[in-house]
């Protein structure tokens, strides 16, 4: 369900536990249980309705189905579904919450470089979406990504 | 080209499609408004260019963190009032009587450096709140908030009955709330409510708010429409 769309990724499958560090150079896909530290650099988690992590988890782009307990640090986007439980701080540039998500933590949404202002441009800089509940919402997360 | 903009615009009418069709979703999506007197008073400190440091006490809000960090500010969020009910923080009092733990409470909850905080939003938690932690909590605000540092609670008057219900407010504008009525989640931390709601604890008047604040330098009261009342404080 919602694993990523590119062919190479990583799974870690329900019944999996690692206790450590991982890192990798592609996409992974967490439906497990990890403890410990997750670093992806160029590449994106993505924790399933039935991940559970106890990390602090850095990449691309982070996105959370399940419960994360550890701090998200995501240099292009950080998107926490309505089915998730995060605890821990965020730092990203672009962020997305669903309506029904629970965060417990700070949020830092870095501003990009060579943008001057953020109020300018709404969501477009924070990146902020507020996603579900509503299509506009959403929609405004997609304009925003300029997708 | 053309299917790429019919695409694009589908995404903008969804909802209101899906609204249309379907009654039930309809309900669920949309929440009445409210002007905010309160945060029309705050609008000035939250559009000022000096990033602020902000701690929103209510449920998760999309809104309010969109809101906030458009306007360059750090915001921590933090559900009080559904961490005030996980069971293990209940004890017995020396008479025997089930009480919430508070020194447990502000051991686990509320943790931050002094005078970190320019702006607590607390929302209607108070209301909400178990007795035992009221005056803890409120407290352990003054000691987050920077001197001069503000916070915004609503209370409910004696008019809004004991059934009032608990919202969840979003920052939908400089003076404009939008209302989420909130019920705890049992898929979340905490047990539901005997009735499976939040229940309003007790109703304070004038003076029991002036008490509650008494350590802090100012207050500005604001009596809304819908039977409650906004409470600016000032560190």
């Amino acid at each position: 369900m919602d694993a990523p769309k590119t062919m190479e990724f990583a799974h870690i499958g329900k019944s999996v536990i690692i206790k450590g560090e991982l890192s990798g150079s592609e996409d992974l896909y967490v439906e497990g249980q990890v403890e410990g530290k997750i670093e992806l650099h160029d590449n994106s988690l993505t924790i399933g309705p039935n991940g559970q992590v106890r990390a602090n988890v850095s990449g691309k782009g982070v996105i959370v189905q399940g419960k994360l307990e550890g701090n998200i640090n995501a240099s292009e986007r950080a998107e926490l579904k309505k089915s998730a439980i995060a605890v821990g701080d965020i730092v990203t540039r672009r962020l997305a919450i669903e309506d029904g998500a629970y965060f417990k933590g700070k949020i830092d949404v870095q501003r990009e470089i060579g943008k001057p202002s953020v109020s300018a441009a709404s969501a477009a800089s924070s990146g902020v979406a507020a996603a579900a509940g509503t299509g506009t919402s959403t929609s405004k997360s997609s304009a925003s990504d300029g997708k | 080209m053309v299917s790429v903009a019919h695409s694009f615009m589908k995404l903008f009418r969804g909802s209101s499609e899906e609204a249309t069709q379907n009654p039930a979703a309809a309900k669920a999506v949309r929440r009445p408004s409210r002007r905010s007197s309160g945060l029309a008073e705050l609008s000035k400190l939250l559009e000022s260019s000096d990033p602020l440091c902000v701690l929103d006490l209510g449920s998760t809000s999309p809104a309010n963190i969109r809101y906030f960090t458009e306007h360059g500010h750090k915001i921590y969020s933090d559900d009080l009032l559904i961490a005030s009910t996980d069971p293990d923080l209940l004890i017995k009092d020396e008479q025997g009587n089930t009480v919430v733990d508070s020194k447990k409470f502000l051991a686990e909850n509320l943790v931050f450096p002094n005078s970190q905080f320019d702006l607590v939003l607390c929302w209607n938690l108070p209301d909400y709140l178990d007795e035992s932690l009221v005056k803890p909590v409120v407290g352990r605000f003054w000691s987050l908030l920077k001197p001069g540092g503000m916070l915004l609670a609503f209370f409910h008057t004696r008019e809004a009955g004991p059934d009032a219900p608990c919202y969840r407010y979003h920052i939908v504008g400089t003076d404009t709330l939008e209302m989420q009525h909130i019920e705890p989640r049992r898929d979340r931390k905490g047990p539901a409510g005997a009735a499976g709601r939040f229940r309003l604890q007790r109703v304070f008047n004038n003076r029991h708010i002036e008490n509650l604040f008494r350590d802090f330098s100012s207050i500005k009261f604001f009596l809304a429409r819908d039977n409650v009342r906004e409470v600016l404080v000032v560190r």
